[in-house]
């Protein structure tokens, strides 16, 4: 008998704790699957973020790290720097990545520093119970903006990748989504690249992946993803916004 | 012969990390520890190391961690405005057991401060250099010789303990010059990394560095296991220099620069008739509690010099646990007492004894 599905080796056998329908788990399984594919699990050090995916150092197979609230790419840097032979990612959420983390963002794609950064926004803070997050839409209710987002008080969202495509020392800057079949596979083929990238030494490559967060957007899974289609794409269109390759050809 | 060579502090800090193998270094300007830095950018890409400034203090910090984690011999240097920035970070090192060395090369403070030397930051550094229970291995060097060898013992032991271990030196060792002899330092057996977050290789289950622990009961165990590791050091690593305090009368508790002012003080003040003595504790923690409670046993008081408003004198009450009066003299912002100012000071306590 021919197994067609089976856990990705890159993926513990352990129980995740996501909310259902959250789609962490997805992308989960994508990195995992790329890390199988590439054959790198062996030589791949992962940083796991704080946010709701703070245990990912439990979930991937490789060797892992977990790192203060915001600082992966930081930590990341120090891996990668005195290893760079080594396959170094880091796994992170709007509120570590975009707001208490933006300088380290910045600053390693400034560097052009040759890891992978998989960003997960979901346009809230998941962990800490539905914050504000800088990803947060103009209007959008949230427990810290109960009367909706309004630009002349919380101020604007930050588009992570127009913003890092602007750095020359980066080499892929994608947004994808998860929301459906078509968008899946091709979200895995953006975070294939990615690590790809790092292997050929091209530089700082970052996947954004518009994310759910049902539980917090207080939605059922279903009405979450047409949430996120009708909203999130609309303020955070979907494409490549950086890459090197296409550049040069 | 060993052959000394003429250096700053500061420089002699950066070319003892290298000479045992410490080619890592992470870091961010502020005066007045800048040229660990500028010295490193020179000297490490020729070694094959890395010399890499970082956008803050807060990233530099990270960066450690990452290359501590990695399994690599690391260090960041700072001064103070720049350690308060590396707290979080450090906190997170230590509670993921990981060896690195932070340099504090002290300026005064609070805020903005000054940009001369100081010794305000003890209890930064003995007490509150991040959030959580938690203790760093300080050694305090009190000449540009011990600014290397304090910085050499300082990531063996860091490794044998698997925990962090900060230098706090001062603006004023930090820019003295002195002549620096790197043959002698004495080596020790550090253990293999076996933990470390290098790939596994498809040769044995993943890695994990961390410091979260959500079950509180794993928590505690945690944190008691690294106190264990902790004991271990205060049994095994304590260590101070005495001068003349066998008969001493008063004996000065000082370290650092204050030290070197504190010991010509004691000799005025022994030329003048008064038998003083100074103990000088090198390591900061693990404090040298046994051998200041010894010292209050024959003196009549003791006083601790500093150079801030009063803070080791904390450690030393402790120790004493008021067998003998303890006092206080200092200086803080940036000034340095003068040898004249302390001879005056033990003084007027001989008199008031
Ligand atoms: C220094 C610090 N500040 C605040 C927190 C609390 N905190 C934990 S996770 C989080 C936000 C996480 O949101 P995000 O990064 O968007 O990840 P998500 O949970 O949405 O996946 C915050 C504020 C913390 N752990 N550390
Ligand atoms: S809180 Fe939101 S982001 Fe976090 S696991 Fe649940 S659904 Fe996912
Ligand atoms: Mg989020």
């Amino acid at each position: 008998m021919k197994t067609v599905f089976d856990r990705p080796h890159a993926l513990c056998d352990v129980p995740l704790h996501y909310c259902p329908g959250c789609t962490h788990g997805i992308v989960h399984r994508l990195v995992a699957e790329v890390i199988d594919e590439l054959g790198v699990e062996g030589k791949t050090i992962g940083i796991a973020p704080v946010g709701c995916s703070v245990f990912a150092y439990n979930y991937f197979n490789c060797d892992m790290i977990e790192a203060a609230h915001g600082r992966a790419p930081a930590v990341a840097t120090g891996v990668k720097r005195t290893h760079p032979d080594n396959v170094v990612f880091t796994y992170q959420g709007d509120g570590d990545l975009a707001a208490i983390g933006t300088a380290e963002t910045v600053h390693v794609a400034a560097r052009g520093e040759n890891i992978t950064i998989i960003f997960i926004n979901n346009a809230i803070y998941g962990m800490t119970g539905g914050q504000m997050a800088p990803t947060t839409l103009p209007g959008q209710v949230t427990t810290t903006s109960p009367y909706g987002r309004d630009r002349k008080i919380q101020g604007n969202p930050i588009r992570v990748c127009e913003m890092l495509s602007t750095l020359d020392g980066t080499a892929l800057a994608a947004r994808v989504s998860v929301d459906t079949p078509k968008a899946v596979i091709n979200a895995k083929k953006m975070i294939k690249k990615a690590f790809q990238n790092q292997l050929d030494g091209k530089g700082f490559s970052i996947v954004e992946v518009l994310s759910t967060c049902p539980t917090n957007w207080g939605m059922s899974p279903t009405d979450a993803l047409q949430w996120l289609r009708d909203n999130m794409i609309p303020y955070y269109p979907l494409g490549t916004y950086k890459d090197i390759d296409a550049q040069e050809a | 012969m060993a052959k000394k060579v003429l250096m700053k502090g500061n420089e002699a800090i950066a070319e003892a990390a290298i000479s045992v193998g410490c080619i890592h270094f992470f870091g961010y300007p502020i005066t007045p520890q800048t040229e660990v830095a500028e010295y490193l950018a020179k000297r490490l890409p020729k070694v094959g190391g890395l010399c890499l400034q970082a956008e803050s203090e807060v990233a530099a910090i990270n960066m450690t961690l990452g290359a501590a984690a990695a399994g690599t011999r690391v260090m960041t240097s700072s001064s103070s405005p720049g350690i308060s920035l590396k707290s979080e970070g450090i906190s997170y090192i230590a509670g993921s057991d990981l060896p690195c060395l932070i340099v504090n090369v002290q300026r005064g403070g609070p805020g903005l401060g000054g940009i001369q030397p100081s010794q305000a930051d003890y209890y930064q550094a003995t007490r509150g250099v991040g959030h959580g229970d938690l203790r760093l291995i300080v050694l305090a060097p009190s000449s540009v010789q011990e600014m290397a060898s304090l910085t050499a013992q300082a990531l063996d032991l860091a490794d044998i303990y698997r925990m962090p271990a900060m230098l706090l030196a001062d603006g004023a060792l930090g820019q003295m010059m002195e002549p620096v002899d790197f043959s002698a330092f004495p080596k020790r057996d550090v253990p293999e990394k076996t933990w470390a977050t290098v790939g596994h290789n498809n040769a044995r289950p993943h890695n994990i560095v961390n410091s979260l622990y959500i079950d509180p009961q794993v928590l505690e165990d945690s944190v008691k296991a690294r106190y264990q590791r902790y004991a271990e050091v205060e049994k095994n690593e304590v260590q101070y220099e005495e001068f003349m305090t066998d008969d001493a009368d008063i004996v000065l508790v000082a370290f650092g620069i204050t030290a070197r002012i504190c010991k010509s003080a004691v000799t005025a003040a022994r030329a003048a008739g008064i038998k003083a003595g100074l103990l000088r504790p090198i390591t900061l923690w693990p404090f040298p509690k046994d051998a200041i409670s010894a010292a209050a046993d024959h003196a009549k008081a003791l006083m601790s010099v500093e150079m801030s408003m009063g803070q080791m004198v904390d450690d030393v009450r402790l120790a004493v646990n008021g067998k003998k009066p303890v006092y206080f003299y200092g200086r803080t912002g940036g000034m340095i007492p003068s040898v004249e100012e302390v001879t005056k000071e033990i003084c007027s306590l001989a008199n008031a004894l």
